[in-house]
């Protein structure tokens, strides 16, 4: 209990410190917040009411405290650039895009990295094995806008299989919806798809060699049986691990990916604001982008303990 | 009797010497006529080019094993041969006979959007106002080593040194560094990179110090856990007791000790970084056009110009692709060395 309340400061502590840093960062932008909302050629009172009405000429801290109570209640300011609307309806809006193509991207992932992993570690030096380890390993050196370009040229240019620069929601047409987000979820899980399946079939390799291991296959276990019920869960603890780390390059090649096919996401929404220096909009999409990723860490390290009894033990 | 065993392996010598050359000609053939073929689709030239390229790698394989009688890591030679070639190419930019890189005004004579030819002015083909692509790769090229280059350093430097100190005076100073590191790793890279973008200039300074920040949270984590394997041994210890400051103590016993896979790390970390770097330029966030980087050469396909010259993607997209496994093999390596704990993740 007393180590999950340490957990607990230490992660405020950590989104205060972020919080401030993204604050702080975003108000040193050159150029005047005034001037980009009215444009130029305004009298020049107009500017200082609208200083006045924003609160920029405050100190920094004070700005910062107004700033941090009122997001804490849900409300993150306005958005400087037309459409001028509430930031937190603008990310509410872009949320869910960007939360579903994280979501098939890493289940995509998933689904193909465990039965190859598996393949490979049975058959670990042949052929097969030292294909997919070679391809996966040249896959992690294709940059995601790279990989995505790639993909449209043959896939949606050359193939025409998949639409391309167009977005369905989940709520209009669910197959049209998953025919537009397929695409850019196969480039999100590419550069996932070979680091799981790397880690994988190394744990897996190490794990085949155990007793146990040994113990079922003079029983008589058929192999694949051995690889699914025995092998697979003590070797899936790297892979969590990894899972976690992933995850900032999974939002990443999100944003690249939202960018590329001109998704309506969190990414493209940031890239967009931080061009036109739209900072109350970047302040609040970079907020919630670092409480997401800070919480879903601490979930993979509470879950280890279910998925390894050993660590248990140890911190009990 | 010995005679037989020579003659036995000089045959075996000519039978793998054969099967190179004859896997060299086949991957040549499959390779060159996927190349220029006009029956298939991209995706189909694709395959077969990259199916001649496995063959002849093959071969060459073979060849080597044949005339040297051990294998060799090829792929891992041939890694180290490219990275030295394009840092050579890359800082002999401005004096090697190229064609224009930058400037406009020069290139109004020249062909646009030009496909790759090479035994013409332009090896590799122009962009759509005629510049260069061998030229402006090699210098995007200047651009991204050194960007990299120079975070990479900054970051090991300042993280390291951060990361001893933690690691070795523990208590306060370790949970002030532990939350800060906590907190710049809580924002995913690229959004980090994009964040600072808004405010700073993209030069090659300021990106350069926009990525070091990158690297800074993970080596102060690993230079803190090495130095705290290390500040227990007997050593350590040692020359604590002989009455070393706790400078010396840092600087000659701890250092040198995490210096190894610190680097290692950091090696691994160009890679990302160059990634990192061409990334942002791709979203438009880095260096400017006309300068050219690997990633604002990609993002000019965009929009169209690639499905009629796939060349503009395709010249920088191989650069950068060579480029990042050179370093990814050459880092796996180092760490495989020199820093077995971290290798796995």
């Amino acid at each position: 209990m007393r180590r999950i309340a340490l957990r607990a400061g230490e992660l405020l502590a950590v989104l205060f410190v972020v919080s401030f840093g993204v604050f702080a960062m975003v108000t040193l932008m050159p150029g005047d917040p005034a001037v980009a909302i009215l444009g130029e050629g305004h009298p020049k009172q107009d500017y200082v009411d609208l200083r006045q009405e924003l609160g920029l000429d405050d100190p920094l801290l004070t700005r910062y405290w107004h700033w941090l109570s009122s997001a804490v209640t849900g409300d993150l300011g306005r958005s400087l650039v037309p459409p001028q609307g509430d930031v937190t309806d603008r990310i509410l809006g872009a949320l869910p895009v960007s939360f579903q193509l994280a979501t098939m991207g890493l289940l995509i992932a998933l689904v193909l990295a465990v039965p190859l992993a598996m393949w490979s570690a049975a058959h670990a030096g042949g052929l097969v094995d030292r294909i997919i380890s070679a391809s996966m390993f040249a896959i992690l050196s294709i940059p995601s806008f790279l990989a995505g370009l790639l993909l449209i040229m043959v896939f949606a240019n050359g193939l025409g299989w998949f639409p391309r620069a167009q977005w369905v929601r989940i709520s209009e047409d669910l197959p049209a919806n998953l025919h537009h987000a397929l695409l850019p979820a196969l480039v999100i899980a590419m550069m996932e798809l070979a680091l799981f399946t790397r880690i994988l079939r190394n744990d897996l390799i190490v794990t085949l060699n155990e007793d146990y291991i040994l113990a079922a296959r003079a029983k008589g276990m058929p192999p694949w049986r051995i690889m699914v019920t025995d092998a697979l869960r003590p070797s899936s603890f790297s892979l969590v691990t990894l899972m976690g780390i992933s995850l900032g390059r999974l939002i990443g090649s999100t944003v690249i990916v939202e960018y590329l096919f001109a998704l309506p996401g969190m990414g493209s929404m940031i890239v967009t604001a931080a061009n036109q220096g739209d900072f109350p909009l970047v302040q609040g999409a970079v907020l919630i982008i670092a409480l997401v990723y800070v919480v879903v860490n601490a979930s993979i390290d509470v879950s280890y303990g279910y998925l390894d009894p050993r660590t248990r033990r140890v911190h009990a | 009797m010995r005679s037989d065993k020579s003659r036995a392996r000089a045959e075996n010598r000519t039978r793998t010497l054969l099967v190179g050359a004859a896997l060299l000609v086949a991957g040549g053939a499959v390779a060159g006529f996927g190349w220029t073929t006009p029956t298939l689709v991209l995706a189909g030239k694709a395959v077969l080019v990259l199916a001649g390229l496995g063959l002849i790698f093959h071969g060459i394989a073979r060849l080597v094993v044949g005339f040297r009688g051990k294998p060799v890591d090829l792929l891992f030679v041939l890694a180290v041969v490219w990275l030295i070639g394009i840092c050579v190419a890359a800082v002999l930019a401005p004096l090697l006979p190229l064609g224009e890189h930058n400037d406009v005004a020069k290139t109004l004579v020249e062909p646009t959007n030009m496909a790759p030819s090479l035994l013409t002015d332009h090896p590799l083909g122009t962009n759509n106002q005629g510049l260069d692509l061998l030229s402006r790769s090699l210098h995007g090229a200047r651009t991204s080593l050194a960007i990299s280059l120079l975070a990479v350093t900054i970051g090991t430097v300042v993280g390291g040194a951060i990361g001893v100190m933690a690691g070795y005076f523990r208590k306060g100073v370790d949970s002030v560094v532990g939350i800060f590191t906590n907190a710049l790793l809580a924002v995913p890279p690229l959004i980090l990179l994009i964040t600072l973008s808004t405010f700073l200039d993209p030069s090659l300074r300021n990106m350069a110090l926009a990525l070091s920040l990158l690297t800074i949270p993970s080596m102060v984590r690993l230079a803190r856990a090495n130095t705290i394997a290390f500040a227990q041994r007997e050593f350590v210890m040692a020359a604590r007791l002989m009455g070393a400051t706790r400078f010396r103590v840092m600087t000659r016993e701890l250092v040198p000790n995490v210096l190894l896979p610190v680097c290692s790390m950091a090696v691994v970390m160009i890679s990302a970084l160059i990634v990192a770097e061409a990334s942002l330029s791709f979203l438009g966030l880095g260096i400017q056009q006309p300068d050219p980087t690997w990633g604002n050469m990609i993002a000019e396909g965009e929009g169209g110009a690639m499905e009629d010259y796939p060349h503009i993607v395709l010249v920088p997209g191989a650069f950068l692709f060579l480029t990042v496994f050179s370093f990814n093999l050459l880092g796996e390596k180092a760490q495989k060395r020199w820093d077995t704990r971290s290798a796995k993740l």
